[in-house]
């Protein structure tokens, strides 16, 4: 046998610094492409011009007032917006996949999605408007975490054994209902009602204002932040439940917080923009490839990877056919749908089931 | 040192374990023995505190099991599981360390054990594969070495070498029973009389839940014994060369 030791082993050169530069680059690239790509089209010198303008006293030309409140009121918040939904929803997904150790979970996987969106139909459907214009992101934030909690306690983990799974057939039964119901309103919706929920269930980030941004951007830090704080426990994860325990981790105690901060972000950014799908899905499963599972390099790398692809999309969405702008949702699904067979294929190839 | 007193574990009105004591002392290796579901892996779990007894205590070093909080156990005992699984492509050497993650010891140290670790386990040559395409033997190596490195005074292990060739049994035994030469207390569930002959300072006999014998190999390992427990007819003999008991079915 041999006794190589595995300090002399010969590795692979260490290309997490390549992806890195690459993934930064892309993001500034994109974000100014973004930023300068649109309705109205800018020159980078116009885009420059106008973040430049903002903080000057001169007196503008209209055409330089034109482009200042193109670039900050539009654009900045668009994009930022952007950049928010995708590091939440990417970042999430990578947990998701390490609490639940499968590549195939979703951010929404435990309700907040399907909840958020029974929420935004009963805001439609019954007319509720408690909250004036806000009351649909309010409505679908409060289903979305609601919906969490409520499988949460009903599974009540935290006992002996198959805790995960638990959650995840109660998961079921409750969205089965939560879908049942939404179905039902749906029925009893209006054909201008019906209009405004299939606009909502395919997403779009029109909606973007520095207020949204405001909003979410603290939460998403904050999210993000404690997520990249837990990387290692997500990690010990991997080696099941039982074993994370031997080695020191509270499962139970980082199962919950994990679920509540990503109920947190998802509920977020859903409710303002609608649903987005396979961002959280996608986006962790293709880094893990690149720099492998270790979810030190995986969280950050999920959070960029996130906010480009959703600049990419979003940018997709509000070009391809102006004036009028497709839903990010579609851009996405025919994006996502070949990439998850690719992904579903390339795991079968090489011997890895899927679950 | 672990103090088991009384313990009994009910499930659903039958009883895993029934009034088991027993007393491993830091510095030896136990061999816990008995046939399919005398409840050597539930006891093993009781004192891992994965599972609470239902009546009597356990204590790890002096104090209840149950008293320790997660983060607290992994610094004094760790578990060699049976089945273990490992999701996505994390490298040997990553599973190792994993080992440390909340081990509060010097992390500059770290890396040395880890190292250490894998090339006692003969798995250092592996260290940059992908721990999922590894075969069930070089698993359970690598499990191991990830049991080392958490460096605890107590080592738990639920059938060791139940994957392993006959070089990889000796070798794991042999690293077990080093770390009770240095001052662990270390109990391993084994199926292979023979290996707990040759490794054990005690081996722990389990009926049905219940000890049918505690003591030194020539004391447990008798034909009558394992007669009775196994309800199979064997031979007992002398090792020829480490003089312990050889037990050969008849």
């Amino acid at each position: 046998m041999s006794a190589v030791n595995a300090s002399a082993l010969a590795r692979p050169a260490d290309r997490v610094p390549l992806f890195a530069v690459a993934v930064g680059l892309s993001l500034v690239v994109t974000f100014f492409a973004s930023v300068s790509i649109g309705a109205v089209s800018l020159s980078l010198a116009d885009v420059l011009h106008a973040v430049v303008t903002r903080f000057s006293a001169a007196s503008l030309s209209p055409d330089e007032a034109l482009n200042e409140a193109v670039v900050w009121d539009l654009r900045f918040a668009r994009v930022l917006t952007a950049m928010i939904v995708g590091a939440s929803l990417a970042t999430c997904g990578a947990a998701m996949q390490g609490l639940f150790g499968n590549p195939l979970a979703d951010p929404g996987i435990v309700g907040v999605s399907s909840g958020a969106s029974l929420g935004a139909i009963m805001v439609v459907v019954l007319q509720i408007s408690t909250f004036g214009m806000w009351t649909l992101p309010i409505g679908a934030f409060l289903a979305g975490i609601g919906t969490t909690f409520l499988i949460y306690a009903l599974a009540r983990p935290g006992q002996d054994g198959g805790d995960n799974s638990k959650l995840l057939l109660v998961g079921i039964a409750v969205n089965a209902i939560g879908s049942a119901f939404a179905g039902y309103l749906t029925y009893l919706a209006t054909m201008e009602q019906l209009q405004s929920l299939t606009f909502w269930a395919m997403g779009s980030l029109s909606s973007a204002r520095w207020i949204t941004v405001g909003i979410s951007a603290p939460l998403a830090i904050i999210g993000i932040g404690l997520l990249y704080h837990w990387s290692r426990p997500l990690d010990l994860l991997a080696l099941g439940e039982r074993q994370a325990r031997h080695l020191g981790v509270d499962v139970k105690v980082l199962r919950r917080k994990l679920i509540f901060v990503t109920a947190l972000l998802v509920a977020a950014a859903v409710s303002f923009n609608g649903t987005i799908g396979f961002v959280g899905l996608v986006v962790p499963h293709l880094f893990r490839l690149m720099i492998g599972p270790a979810h030190r390099l995986l969280i950050p790398f999920s959070a960029a990877g996130g906010a480009l692809l959703v600049m990419l999309a979003d940018l997709a969405a509000r070009t391809l056919d102006p004036p009028s702008e497709i839903p990010i949702g579609i851009i996405m699904g025919s994006l996502g749908g070949p990439f998850f067979l690719w992904m579903i294929y390339r795991s079968r190839k090489f011997g890895i089931a899927p679950a | 040192m672990i103090e088991v007193k009384d313990v009994t574990v009910t499930i659903e009105g039958f009883n895993l374990l029934e009034r088991v004591s027993t007393t491993c002392m830091p510095g030896t290796l136990t061999a816990l023995v008995g046939p399919n579901g005398a409840g050597k892996s539930t006891l093993l779990s009781v004192i891992a505190g994965d599972r609470a007894s239902s009546l009597g205590t356990v204590r790890l070093a002096g104090r209840e099991v149950s008293a320790y909080s997660v983060r607290e156990l992994a610094q004094i005992r760790s578990v060699f599981p049976q089945g273990s699984v490992i999701r996505f492509g994390y490298t040997v050497e990553e599973v190792v360390a994993m080992g440390r993650a909340f081990r509060d010891l010097p992390p500059a140290d770290d890396q040395r054990a880890v190292f250490d670790a894998m090339a006692a386990s003969e798995v250092g040559h592996m260290a940059i594969r992908n721990a999922q395409t590894l075969s069930g033997g070089e698993q359970a190596r690598t499990t191991f070495a990830r049991v080392v490195v958490q460096a605890t005074p107590i080592v738990l292990l639920d059938e060791p070498t139940a994957a392993l060739d006959l070089r990889h049994q000796e070798k794991v035994l042999a690293s077990a029973k080093q770390m009770a030469a240095a001052g662990a207390t270390v109990v391993a569930v084994l199926h292979d009389l023979n290996l707990a002959a040759a490794y054990a300072d005690k081996v722990v006999l389990l009926e049905a839940g219940r000890v049918a014998a505690d003591g030194s190999p020539w004391d447990v390992l008798r034909q009558d014994l394992i007669e009775t427990v196994y309800r199979q007819s064997v031979h007992v003999l002398e090792h020829p060369v480490r003089r312990c008991p050889v037990v050969l079915t008849t």
